[in-house]
């Protein structure tokens, strides 16, 4: 897996609640046996108009938010559907990081094996990013994993939640695979005991 | 000593362990795993590129569903049943069919009897059992946690994991006790149930949750029905939803395929009957409804929870305080095309679609063809009925049912996910409504631009025949 350790970017503003994962990648998109190309059809049904070209009005299509990588989004972020393809094309896209109050189970459990960071702040600072976005379209913030804080312009720091183990995965950019492959004799004995025994 | 009351959760969750570091995940032990087309590919590779075996072949078992076609020409060889097929999913059908028999894993494909929604076979086949831990790439694995078991989707690196290990990465969740007493009324279905539990508790409402559903109404509920109620656990976003086994879990698996039979089914018996949560277990979470208040139960909007009554009037973002709240649904009513204040009964509709995960089994469909029979489609309405499996197909074939359907002008389809995920070409217009039984009413859902009314196959059924969303009370 990539390393997560700080970013600084820009910010792109999703003030929507319950973006659901059939949103970020519809599902006319997953029919694919690998994980390319998905960044191009990222928000697919809102980013492109119905001849196919972009939405002008759409966060992503906005000239200022060229290059950002991280992504404020409304509550609730990732629900509905399991699908990886979600944060595969956000990251596929150029996304690091997703701001939000909470987010859905799955999707935040997929998005951290892909060094996807899912930082959950609290309703006054999710209000002041928005506020901030809105205010100034270059307005920059930090996130610095190691911390778990989140710096805003003014020099605040927030900190955010992220479990031990994720956090030590994401900075060594660690594989959980082979964490569970540690386990190999355990994994049998449990066998043996519970499994075998039919 | 280890004396405290457990909740059902808590039994299989201790069960499972196979270790538990300090400030780590569990490794938790999977007793089986459902495999489909889709969330599949990309873990095979990942085995291909590590060169690893699937550690258990005998406990992995796939099938084809979300993106096979649901019309053929010829529905009794391979070659016709795939005639249809779009030309990508087909590519991820052969892949599904190639990666099974690389790695020796049981595959139920397009021309099996025993192919369907992996939701569906699951239980059917008798893999599905109480006191299980259950994954499948695909968020309506909760469907299994109706048996008394713990189910939940995953995503395609945990696919991985789970073929490789048989193991998954877990924090445990936290416990919710959904309990809802009564007796329902005429016309409310297992779908009204959870319709009207998202609508109370909200898309997020579940979130970091076990739910477990007790109380009278929920035990007197057939199989089936438990299963349509835990299937949409995920769309409050719960981790699972299950209910304690009983009797009639028992007599529903005994006999089946894949059940266990002779001395191993007392043994089995012998765990199962101990997993129903302790009196005194205590939840994180509880929750209560009055099953006698639940009504028949409509979307409206775009997500799960914007839901009401079928007789009920669409709320004004004008009555919610908080602005992102009144942002959504301001956003989902220009979507779906609605005004605050309207009423659903009586909107015209364009497609209805019976079948799903949620509701493709042989009692909806049964419930379906009760209304339709002697009577007809609306004119100008589509209706597709999909069987959730090619057994539920056979079962209705022989009960008679796809005459109901289709002399009341009703398609009757091949099994599979169709018009619920629609990628198959199975797909709404832009600007369509459709009342469907599936589980998902987010934009685009079964159709780029198109609007969904979730709905019980009873609803839908009336609606089919009214041309409009209806009342299926006035038919009974």
């Amino acid at each position: 897996m990539k390393q997560f350790t700080a970013i600084s970017s820009k910010i792109v503003s999703l003030p929507i609640n319950d973006i659901d994962t059939d949103q970020i990648i519809p599902a006319r998109f997953l029919k694919g046996t690998d994980k390319h190309g998905l960044g191009e059809k990222l928000f697919a049904d809102w980013r492109y108009t119905a001849d196919g070209k972009p939405n002008p009005d759409f966060a992503l299509n906005l000239p200022e938010n060229l290059g950002a990588q991280i992504l404020l989004a409304g509550d609730n972020f990732g629900c509905g559907s399991s699908r990886e393809h979600a944060p595969w094309a956000l990251v596929s896209f150029g996304f690091r990081a997703v701001i939000s109050t909470s987010f859905a189970d799955i999707f935040y459990n997929n998005a951290l094996k892909n060094a996807l960071l899912p930082v959950k702040v609290d309703d006054s600072t999710h209000k002041k990013l928005f506020q901030l976005r809105a205010g100034d379209p270059d307005v920059v913030v930090s996130i610095n994993l190691e911390e778990q804080t989140l710096q805003l312009p003014d020099g605040t720091l927030v900190t955010f939640p992220v479990n031990a183990f994720s956090k030590k995965c994401l900075l060594n950019g660690m594989d959980e695979l082979d964490y569970i492959f540690s386990f190999s004799d355990q994994i049998a004995q449990y066998e043996q005991k519970y499994v075998n025994t039919n | 000593m280890n004396n405290q009351p457990k909740t059902l959760f808590e039994k299989i969750w201790d069960r499972h362990l196979v270790a538990q570091e300090h400030d780590a995940p569990a490794v938790l032990y999977i007793d089986l795993q459902l495999v489909h087309e889709v969330t599949s590919p990309q873990a095979f590779n990942g085995l291909r590129e590590r060169n690893l075996p699937v550690r258990r072949p005998d406990k992995t078992f796939a099938t084809v569903d979300h993106g096979i076609p649901t019309l053929s020409p010829d529905p009794s060889s391979e070659a016709g049943r795939l005639a249809a097929a779009d030309q990508l999913c087909l590519e991820q059908i052969n892949k599904m069919q190639t990666n099974a028999t690389d790695f020796g894993i049981t595959y139920f494909g397009i021309s099996s009897p025993k192919q369907g929604v992996v939701h569906v076979i699951g239980p059917e086949l008798g893999l599905t059992q109480p006191g299980m831990t259950i994954v499948c790439g695909d968020s309506h694995t909760s469907t299994h946690g109706a048996f008394g078991a713990l189910a939940f989707g995953i995503g395609t690196s945990e696919v991985e994991h789970v073929l490789a290990t048989q193991c998954l990465l877990q924090n445990k969740p936290k416990t919710m006790e959904i309990r809802i007493n009564g007796t329902l009324q005429p016309g409310v279905t297992a779908k009204d149930i959870i319709l009207a539990i998202i609508q109370k508790i909200g898309v997020g409402g579940g979130t970091g949750h076990v739910i477990e559903y007790t109380g009278s109404a929920i035990r007197s509920l057939s199989m089936e029905e438990r299963m349509t109620v835990c299937n949409m656990s995920i769309e409050c976003g719960a981790r699972a939803g299950m209910i304690a086994p009983d009797e009639t879990t028992y007599d529903f698996i005994a006999g089946r395929e894949y059940a266990p039979a002779g001395k191993a089914w007392h043994q089995a018996m012998s765990y199962w009957q101990q997993l129903p949560s302790d009196p005194g277990a205590t939840y994180d979470r509880v929750i209560t409804l009055d099953g006698g208040e639940i009504k028949p139960m409509v979307t409206f909007g775009t997500n799960p929870g914007m839901g009401m009554a079928v007789t009920g009037t669409i709320p004004s973002p004008d009555s919610l305080t908080e602005t992102n709240q009144k942002l959504a649904l301001e956003k989902s009513l220009a979507y779906m095309g609605l005004q605050p204040g309207q009423p659903l009964l009586g909107h015209p509709i364009d497609v209805v679609f019976v079948g799903s995960c949620t509701n493709g089994r042989i009692s909806d469909l049964r419930l379906a063809a009760r209304l339709m029979k002697g009577r007809k489609v609306a004119p100008g309405v589509i209706m597709l009925v999909v069987p959730g499996s090619q057994q539920v197909k056979k079962q209705a074939e022989a009960e008679g049912l796809d005459l109901i359907f289709t002399e009341a002008g009703a398609e009757w389809r091949e099994a599979g996910c169709s018009m619920c995920i629609a990628m198959n070409g199975d797909q709404l217009a832009p600007g369509q409504y459709a009342v469907s039984t599936s589980n998902r009413n987010f934009e685009g859902r079964q159709g780029k631009g198109g609007r969904t009314f979730l709905a019980s196959p009873l609803t839908a059924a009336a609606s089919a025949i009214a041309g409009c969303v209806a009342d299926a009370r006035s038919l009974l």
